[in-house]
């Protein structure tokens, strides 16, 4: 097969991590090439680098035998590269028409959009895809399906080489799959290549020729997709050791239950969760982004409604509407999103470690303390070593393994019983995570009760007792400590029924 | 760290508040002014400087209190004029008691501070947004019911309000700095005051700690209405009339007053003092340059000179400590 694209040695590191470490690969005229590797394995990354949204430190990009550096998606578009990304580009008020053309609109003399031109345009183009779809019609009318669907038609309107797809199925149907496929098989026989990112594993065997698997940054394997199974793919995406960074687990007689869930539903969000989780149990959570882990964490503590369920602590049902009752019950959550929805970034470090609990520093008279209010984030940054100046410095100037751990110590500020940490390490360097994961462990010896939510398998199997496995909406799989594997684990949570190991 | 390196950085840390560039500004403007004019240290001018700025600095307690918390309200001098009006009308046609006519005017205050409040956190609706429509609503409102005129020859039970004097001091500058004072210690030190600042620096923070966002933002919008209708009540009280157009504009003095005090459109930053004495020196300015002579148009350009300044010194030291970290 003749080759489109070569990326040779190509390097990237980002403070504290070698994102992309000395990779290389080659696509060929007209292939399907899939590329897989855990979350932070470096995937995206490298495509971000191909696709222009990234300059590499190290290596050269050979596209049909010249060498190309590009600055911008804009200069990978004109050499022939385009990326669908994640996160839609799309205009919500704009129209189908507008945005499949976007700043590339059929003008006359006077630079004026002619608008019949750019329909027709339109139109023709959605039919030579068999999309029954108005080019009139406003973008932001359509199903998210649709939109993922146009934003790659998107792409593919710029008669790319090569179409760099990164997850492109996350939020389409069935049909709308199958639909997509069916466009990519009919361009690959038109001569376009695609790189094509997916953690759905089966989804390499429909469509692709050929897998790439990465993990820690680096280039592992190659394979054609004749000659592997899945399971060969997860052993390749993780096979690697586990560090005492966890700390040892303290073998211990579990407690009393303290939290339990029944029949908890959100309608198109998650389904039936049922679960228990005893005093001193670190209960994980895994499976893929987007399989509703975090969606049952925020239902549980009142930010998000739920349609139907119970929520039972320590024995007595509770009822919890807003976050407000869960923190009155001594539930604390924190949250994937540090500076989204967990800190006061333009605040004081002193102002976010008593922001749950201000009503323990207020008198009577609804005065705050402020000889309690120091003391207590004096004592705070002390037992999290929160490694800052002073406690009047802002949480925006820490850095973010810091800024990790002052949210941690936020929230053991309630003293919890139970307490959910979605995504606890997520950007935080090695040092602050043992000193995280030494917390956990604290906490859990004290009596606390703890869930766990993590996209890193090596973390989960590390620090769990129990893990739950979710794949779309539902629990998949629980898996006991003694059964711990990643195989097993990412097996459930592709959505796989039956595994070797169960 | 040397004590002598203690104290330079406690000094540079102090002067990085606004509240004490600000004082420091109004000083020297001060000196300046009791050494060109015989006037400006007068019992008699600094009761007029007092007197003029009693209106935005009694409003500005409350404006900043919301800015704070993230919001905004284009519609306090609408409201201002209505409770003139509403107070008027009360004292005049239904001949109710002084007291009582107060009452009536603050509470109709409070209404429009309620609506605004559950516009913009129960349907979500953008401040700017809501509170432009109240503006324009409110002043409407007001003149359908005064029927376009003025209310006039308000009874002297009620006009003694605006007029009064102790130990020869007018009312209102006791009643603005009672408000100034309160209000700062309360934003210092009451818990619930306090919620404002998490709500204006993380919202959905906010709402994940525990804290009653939408209770807290009505409030605000209600506390500035009301402030807003005391304001109202002060200035009808001294004119001894129910003007229909007093108020008008007041409301983007008072929001830069608060600006150059060291707030921030985008919330989770400022102080009741540091309002107070953004007001101040906005009041101060004027006055200076009526002594000196100069023509009143100055005033706009330096006020917005200031203003500009104010926030640009800002940015710079927001830059200057993300660079140290």
């Amino acid at each position: 097969m003749e080759e489109v694209l070569r990326a040779e040695n190509i390097s990237k590191s980002f403070p504290g991590v070698l994102a992309v470490d000395n990779v290389s690969l080659s696509l060929g005229h007209g292939e399907i090439l899939a590329l897989v590797g855990e979350n932070g394995a470096g995937k995206s990354t490298l495509t971000q680098i191909l696709g222009g949204a990234q300059r590499p430190d190290s290596g050269r990009i050979i596209l049909e035998g010249k060498t190309v550096s590009f600055n911008s998606p804009a200069d990978a578009i004109r050499a022939g590269i385009s990326m669908v990304f994640q996160e839609l580009s799309l205009v919500g008020s704009l129209s189908v028409a507008e945005n499949i053309f976007a700043n590339r609109q059929p003008v006359g003399r006077l630079n004026n959009v002619q608008w019949k031109a750019l329909y027709q345009e339109a139109q023709d183009f959605l039919s030579r895809f068999d999309l029954d779809l108005d080019p009139r019609i406003l973008v932001k009318r359509l199903s998210m399906g649709q939109q993922q669907i146009l934003e790659i038609l998107k792409a593919i309107s710029t008669h790319p080489k090569v179409l760099i797809l990164d997850e492109p199925t996350s939020s389409l149907t069935e049909n709308e799959i199958a639909y997509l496929f069916q466009n990519i098989r009919k361009l690959q026989e038109q001569g376009m290549s695609f790189i094509y990112i997916t953690h759905k594993l089966s989804e390499i065997f429909q469509i692709a020729s050929r897998v790439i698997v990465m993990r820690d940054g680096k280039y592992i394997a190659s394979r054609n997709v004749s000659e592997v199974s899945e399971n060969d793919l997860v052993s390749m995406m993780v096979g690697r050791q586990i560090t005492n960074l966890y700390g040892a687990a303290v073998e211990k007689p579990l407690g009393a239950e303290r939290l339990r869930v029944e029949s908890l539903s959100r309608k198109g969000v998650f389904q039936d969760i049922n679960f228990q989780l005893r005093a001193g149990e670190i209960l994980g959570f895994a499976g893929l982004v987007g399989a509703g882990r975090t969606e049952v964490a925020r239902a549980i503590f009142g930010i998000d409604r739920k349609d139907s369920g119970k929520i039972y602590l320590n024995g007595n049902e509770i009822q919890i509407s807003k976050p407000e009752d869960a923190i009155k019950r001594r539930i604390a959550y924190l949250t994937e999103d540090r500076k989204g929805w967990g800190l006061f970034l333009g605040m004081t470090v002193r102002e976010n470690l008593i922001a749950p609990s201000l009503k323990r520093f207020a008198s009577r008279m609804d005065f705050l303390n402020q000889k309690l209010v120091n003391e207590y984030a004096e004592k705070q940054i002390e037992i999290y070593s929160i490694q800052t100046a002073s406690i009047l410095k802002k949480v925006l100037h820490l850095s973010g393994g810091n800024q990790q751990k002052c949210l941690v110590a936020m929230w053991m500020g309630i003293q919890p019983e139970v307490v959910i940490f979605d995504e606890p390490t997520r950007g935080v360097d090695v040092g602050a995570r043992a000193e995280i994961y030494k917390t956990l462990r604290e906490f859990a010896n004290a009596g606390v009760g703890i869930i766990l939510i993590s996209s890193d398998l090596p973390e989960l199997i590390g620090m769990c007792d129990r893990i739950l496995v979710m794949h779309q909406g539902r629990i998949k799989g629980e898996v006991q400590r003694k059964d711990f594997s990643e195989e097993l684990i990412l097996s459930y949570a592709a959505g796989l029924e039956e595994t070797q190991h169960a | 760290m040397t004590i002598s390196g203690k104290i330079a950085r406690t000094v540079r840390d102090v002067a990085a508040y606004r509240e004490f560039s600000l004082f420091i500004v109004l000083v020297v403007v001060s000196l300046i002014m009791t050494m060109v004019s015989d006037v400006f240290m007068n019992k008699a001018n600094i009761e007029a400087i007092l007197l003029g700025l009693s209106v935005e600095a009694t409003i500005a307690v409350g404006m900043v209190i919301l800015l704070i918390s993230g919001g905004l309200d284009l519609s306090v001098g609408s409201t201002l004029a209505f409770t003139g009006v509403v107070c008027g009308l009360a004292l005049t046609v239904l001949k109710l008691p002084a007291v009582i006519s107060i009452l009536l005017g603050l509470l109709a205050a409070l209404g429009i501070g309620l609506i605004n409040g559950l516009l913009v956190s129960k349907l979500k609706i953008n401040p700017f947004i809501a509170t432009l429509g109240m503006q324009i609503t409110v002043r409407g409102l007001t003149l359908v019911l005064a029927s376009g005129k003025a209310v006039l020859n308000l009874p002297a039970s009620f006009t003694v309000v605006g007029q009064g004097r102790l130990f020869g001091v007018q009312y209102p500058i006791y009643i603005m700095l009672t408000l100034v004072i309160v209000g700062d210690l309360l934003m210092r030190n009451s818990r619930f005051f306090r919620q404002s600042y998490y709500i204006g620096g993380n919202e959905k923070a906010a709402g994940l700690s525990g804290i009653p966002v939408d209770l807290v933002k009505i409030f605000n919008y209600c506390l500035v209405a009301l402030l807003a209708g005391i304001a109202g009540i002060m200035i009808t009280a001294r004119f001894g009339s129910s003007s229909l157009t007093v108020g008008t504009g007041v409301e983007l003095r008072v929001i830069t007053a608060t600006i150059i005090g060291g707030a921030s459109l985008s919330g989770g930053e400022g102080s009741v003092f540091g309002a107070f004495l953004g007001a101040l020196f906005m009041g101060v300015l004027a006055n200076a340059l009526n002594l000196l002579g100069m023509d009143i148009y100055w005033q706009n350009l330096v006020t917005g000179l200031i203003l500009i300044i104010a926030v640009v010194v800002d940015v710079l030291n927001e830059r200057r400590k993300s660079r140290q970290k």
